[in-house]
């Protein structure tokens, strides 16, 4: 099958749904400037024209309740922020308006709308560039929250929120852009609600959350030579969210380890593991653990930065406790640094 | 639609209707006033009485199709879009036959089918849903206008002025209308703004600025089909300017002139402009009967003592209805 990127991915999301249905439109800060949302937009200016892919001020309170607007009224609107952080001007329209609408008017309209996020990291992307905050989103009825992981969901999620007659909000980490992978040249959606087993294993289930699922996936490597089975289990949509996936597969492993992209406090994490001690009480052979982000706002110096993210050996020497097994030797394992992608400066 | 003003008779046909729909509300609200002691509507109001005269001029200038989108203070604009009681008085007893099944109530009143899209009880909130609204309206070429419905304390939010801007930029056929009642709910004008006159600032954009210093819903009527035509010309946004006087305290039923935000005095002037008072002497001397405006005044009065009596009797809805409308398809 033909391999293209996450990034790749979610443009053709947004070109084939545009192809297939005149009231899609695509907009926000930057959408079709020469860098286009780090080529998530190419193209789309070109195929559709400025009625259907325009730039905005820069105004997300009102622009995402034009998105509303437009929604109630026949449209499909994408938005899309290029970081998470700005998006955070709109909270009035989502939490206040946009999921509240349906239920305002007993049932009888959707707000049909997919807001686009991305979450920035590395090169000194600092506290206001780097949030994820999905467990925020989550935390309010009437909102769903995607976090797609891999090329192929990427194109398939996107594709299923432009579908979807709720509001939609797809969480982006831009370290997966560059992910590569098999994606169907066809249009097609993956429901959303169906998490996606990423690795079997007996010993040990770890639910990850976008970028984490990458690092877990290296954690779940180097355990595997030390015979260690790590079943990795993405949800890729958090609200809905698949409990039955997560709920079988801890029940059989026994052990939940949470790997979130985001702080833990009050979190997805947290979430998880109340619905794992809630559900699968009898089968724990060891407490939910949960990682994150430190509960702090993300530093900018490289070395506090990297404190502050936990990555694939955060998982391993987690495991390793949980297991209680003596600590791998991982000198001369090569972790994951952006510093190999992206030389500064700016 | 009047476009053009021949005869005597369309004239008053127009005043009558506008007479009607203030009646209306003037009553459906008195009658709140009269049965909310019972405390069987558990729902904050917000009440309409003394801005009659600008949803009915407004709301009889749009076409039926228009849109129209409103703020916590909106009976009238329900009323005045809608013109049935039924869903409303259900809505305010929070049963299961109300305009959104007893979960907004007073506040989020709506018929989407009537073109009543929302109102928020987050100030200002409702004026970008509305641009999208314009925005759509554009995008599918089908003609309908949308007119968002707010007080001046919306003039102090920031996403009035994105949202402005917005519309200028565009050229979105939408009618800004600011019912001025001079508070932010008892923060009076001159400790929020400084501008003296927000029709000058709003000029400055590419936006046709209105305002009228009045409470005849004819002329407020004309002035709106004024800026509707401009609307039409000009292929961009309008912006209309109201003041009226808040006859009631800021949420409640009662008056608040004990409170020392503002005098009795004050509102005695403003009552003797009252819309309904003074549409009424307009259709008298127009040469409508009192016996003509007896009738109609009484089948108006029927009918809400009807819809209350609906309401009242309706069963609520079983709590499962909690669970329902949060997503599609629950």
């Amino acid at each position: 099958m033909r391999v293209i990127s996450y990034c790749e991915a979610l443009n053709e999301a947004m070109m084939q749904e545009m192809e297939r249905d005149s009231t899609v439109f695509v907009y926000g800060i930057g959408v079709p400037d020469h860098k286009r949302i780090f080529g998530t937009t190419s193209g789309i200016l070109e195929r559709f024209g400025p009625e259907r892919c325009f730039d905005t001020p820069i105004a997300e309170d009102s622009m995402t309740g034009l998105g509303l607007g437009a929604a109630i009224n026949g449209l499909r609107p994408i938005h899309v922020h290029i970081r998470v952080d700005f998006l955070l001007l709109a909270m009035n329209q989502l939490a206040n308006m946009i999921s509240c609408y349906r239920y305002a008017s007993g049932g009888k309209f959707g707000v049909p709308i997919v807001i686009r996020a991305v979450v920035g990291r590395g090169w000194g992307q600092g506290f206001q560039h780097s949030k994820s905050m999905h467990g925020t989103f989550a935390h309010v009825p009437g909102l769903k929250v995607i976090l797609p992981t891999s090329p192929v969901d990427a194109k398939g999620l996107l594709t299923a929120a432009i579908r979807d007659d709720d509001p939609v909000l797809a969480i982006e980490h831009r370290w997966l852009y560059w992910q590569v992978g098999e994606v169907p040249e066809e249009p097609f959606a993956t429901p959303l609600g169906k998490a996606r087993v990423v690795r079997p294993g007996d010993d040990l289930t770890i639910v990850a959350t976008s970028w984490l699922n990458v690092e877990a996936d290296h954690a779940a490597s180097i355990l595997s030579k030390r015979g260690i089975g790590i079943e990795i289990v993405d949800p890729r949509t958090i609200t809905p969210l698949d409990e039955d996936t997560i709920i079988t597969s801890v029940a059989k492993t026994g052990r939940c380890l949470v790997a979130d992209n985001d702080w833990t406090y009050c979190g997805f994490g947290s979430e998880i593991a109340a619905l794992v001690s809630e559900k699968c009480f009898d089968s724990l052979k060891s407490p939910v653990t949960r990682i994150g982000f430190a509960n702090t706002p993300c530093p900018t110096a490289r070395h506090l930065e990297n404190a502050f993210y936990p990555n694939a050996e955060t998982i391993v020497r987690k495991v390793e406790k949980m297991l209680d097994l003596e600590p791998t030797d991982l000198t001369d394992e090569v972790f994951y640094s952006h510093e190999r992608r992206f030389k500064g400066p700016f | 639609m009047q476009t053009f003003n021949k005869g005597a008779i369309v004239e008053d046909h127009l005043c009558i209707n506008l007479y009607k729909t203030m009646y209306l509300i003037r009553r459906a609200e008195e009658k709140i006033q009269e049965y909310y002691p019972d405390d069987e509507m558990k729902t904050p109001m917000h009440m309409s009485m003394g801005e009659e005269a600008i949803v009915a001029g407004v709301c009889h200038a749009l076409s039926p199709d228009d849109q129209v989108l409103g703020t916590y203070r909106s009976h009238a604009l329900y009323l005045a879009k809608t013109g049935e009681t039924d869903r409303f008085f259900s809505e305010m007893y929070g049963k299961a036959e109300g305009c959104a099944r007893g979960k907004a109530g007073s506040m989020h009143l709506s018929a989407p089918e009537q073109g009543l899209l929302c109102c928020s009880a987050i100030v200002a909130s409702s004026i970008p849903v509305a641009l999208g609204t314009a925005f759509a309206n554009k995008y599918k070429q089908n003609a309908k206008k949308v007119a968002v419905f707010f007080g001046d304390g919306a003039l102090d939010a920031g996403v009035f002025w994105e949202s402005l801007n917005f519309a200028c930029l565009k050229k979105l056929p939408i009618l800004f209308v600011c019912e001025d009642n001079g508070f932010a709910v008892h923060t009076r004008r001159e400790h929020r703004q400084g501008y003296v006159s927000i029709n000058d600032v709003v000029s400055k954009f590419n936006c046709n600025a209105f305002q009228e210093d009045t409470t005849d819903a004819e002329v407020i009527y004309n002035v709106s089909r004024a800026a509707m035509r401009a609307l039409e010309e000009n292929d961009g946004p309008c912006f209309l300017r109201f003041r009226y006087y808040r006859y009631l305290e800021h949420v409640g039923i009662n008056e608040d002139f004990d409170a020392g935000y503002r005098s009795r005095s004050e509102y005695l002037q403003w009552r003797e402009k009252d819309p309904l008072t003074v549409l009424k002497s307009k259709l008298l001397f127009k040469g409508v009967g009192m016996e003509e405006l007896a009738v109609m005044e009484s089948e108006i009065e029927a009918k809400i003592l009807k819809s209350i009596e609906l309401a009242k009797k309706a069963p609520l809805a079983t709590t499962s209805e909690l669970q329902q409308g949060v997503y599609q398809c629950e």
